[in-house]
């Protein structure tokens, strides 16, 4: 059994809030540069040098690199011989999301009611996703999202006949859709299987893994490699604008499912892809 | 195309915007993104005035993030102006010649802008640290406990965008 404290949860998600809005991982600076080489469209690279001067602007000056700070998504693995102290582990990691957009001077972006909405003003309540692992550690990742590429995210229960090429032509169909909204070049976390809730889950998390890291089952990276030619060919390029920058990345994460269905979620993020992890 | 224009746009300058031209912008613009539109919309419906003169404005559809000391405003990247379209064509009837966002317009929205020769422009999505360098002053005049939704008087110095739909009705998005 190893106790953590509570006020340590708070502390690291602030810190987490913060960093993950001002600084991209590396793998996403990676993408960037490498797409600036490939574009063949002049505005195309124009825009993809101003995303890059973007970025130098946000780490030097202090600016969040959209203003945009996103809904806090927040996965928590939490090892099952953890044991904390100190008080509700739930309000604690929203008092880190509190204080983090307070501190950061982060735009505070939630309703408290999807009907009513009024501003929260703190940026709280966070979604939260709890996963109990083996282990006395607990890893926390803060995925701030924003709700420009969020809002073009898709669900499709296909059936098992659909196969995969029903998967590609979901895929497809959701970028299309997405077009310019979702501020291009995008970033496609894709989860297919389990039930409805988890399918988007996976995708969710698809968003939070590290891009240059291709998905384990041979089929998916290959699904992987084969979207992100196809949705580069769509043509809609660096900010809808025309260009073969369309995405930096696909990430595929699968589950088991249904023998009557074969759920496919689409979650679309923005060139600002944002996370960030740390174990305690 | 790159070109270098002022605010309130002259009608001859309006008439010569071309689908995929770049922009600098100059001078007074003002920010109203969903809540805000929601509120100007309930203003109009009550027969009251609108909180800035609407006639030859420029609206960006912008809800920056907090500014810190020193700074005139936070992160200023533009908003999906789509979800904007249910209350624009009233606002261009009543003389709004500039929009700046990102992303697709309804073709009611089109037609309007065709009505009365306005232009939409996108700034670059997700570019909200660069875009707020443009930007050398800024005060909240309308709507504050909508907090960043409020309703913003921007004094902007070459606010890089680019002419999506022009005058016309020509559009650069596929």
């Amino acid at each position: 059994m190893r106790t953590i404290q509570t006020n340590n949860i708070t502390e690291t998600i602030k810190e987490m809030c913060i960093e993950a809005n001002y600084f991209l991982t590396e793998d996403m600076k990676h993408r960037l540069d490498a797409s600036y080489q490939t574009e063949t469209d002049p505005l195309g690279r124009q825009i993809l040098s101003k995303l890059q001067e973007n970025l130098e602007i946000a780490a030097k000056d202090l600016i969040p690199i959209c203003q945009d700070t996103g809904m806090t998504v927040v996965f928590m693995e939490i090892g099952q011989d953890v044991h904390f102290e100190g008080g509700d582990l739930n309000e604690a990691i929203q008092e880190g999301v509190r204080r983090g957009y307070r501190e950061g001077y982060l735009r505070k972006s939630v309703v408290s009611d999807p009907i009513i909405r009024e501003n929260s003003g703190d940026n709280t309540p966070a979604v939260i996703h709890y996963d109990i692992v083996p282990g006395d550690r607990v890893k926390i990742t803060v995925a701030p999202k924003g709700f420009g590429s969020e809002s073009m995210s898709r669900i499709f229960m296909l059936k098992p006949a659909d196969g995969i090429e029903g998967v590609k032509n979901a895929i497809l169909t959701a970028v299309r859709d997405a077009g310019p909204n979702a501020c291009p070049p995008m970033v496609i976390g894709v989860g297919i299987g389990g039930t409805f809730e988890k399918a988007a889950l996976l995708s969710k998390k698809a968003l939070t893994r590290d891009t240059s890291v291709p998905a384990e089952k041979s089929w998916a990276k290959e699904l992987e490699e084969e979207m992100l030619a196809a949705i580069n060919e769509l043509m809609i390029g660096p900010a809808g604008l025309g260009g073969n920058t369309t995405a930096f990345a696909v990430n595929v994460e699968t589950y088991a499912t249904h023998i009557a269905g074969l759920p496919v979620a689409v979650n679309i993020c923005c060139h600002v892809n944002r996370h960030s992890t740390r174990t305690i | 195309m790159e070109r270098y224009l002022k605010v309130p746009f002259q009608p001859e300058e309006l008439k010569t915007m071309k689908a995929g031209d770049f922009v600098y912008i100059t001078g007074t613009i003002y920010t109203a993104r969903d809540a805000a539109h929601k509120r100007m919309e309930e203003t109009l419906q009550r027969g009251e005035e609108l909180p800035f003169p609407i006639d030859g404005s420029v609206i960006y559809y912008l809800g920056p993030s907090p500014a810190r000391e020193g700074q005139v405003i936070g992160s200023a990247g533009p908003t999906t102006s789509g979800r904007m379209d249910k209350y624009t064509p009233r606002l261009l009837d009543l003389g709004l010649k500039g929009m700046i966002g990102k992303g697709k317009r309804s073709a009611e929205v089109r037609d309007a802008m065709i009505r009365n020769g306005a232009v939409y422009f996108a700034a670059i999505g997700g570019a909200g640290a660069l875009l707020s360098k443009c930007i050398t002053a800024s005060e909240i005049i309308a709507y504050e406990d909508l907090g960043t939704e409020a309703i913003r008087k921007l004094t902007v110095k070459d606010l890089p965008v680019i002419v999506v739909m022009d005058p016309e009705g020509n559009c650069l998005y596929k």
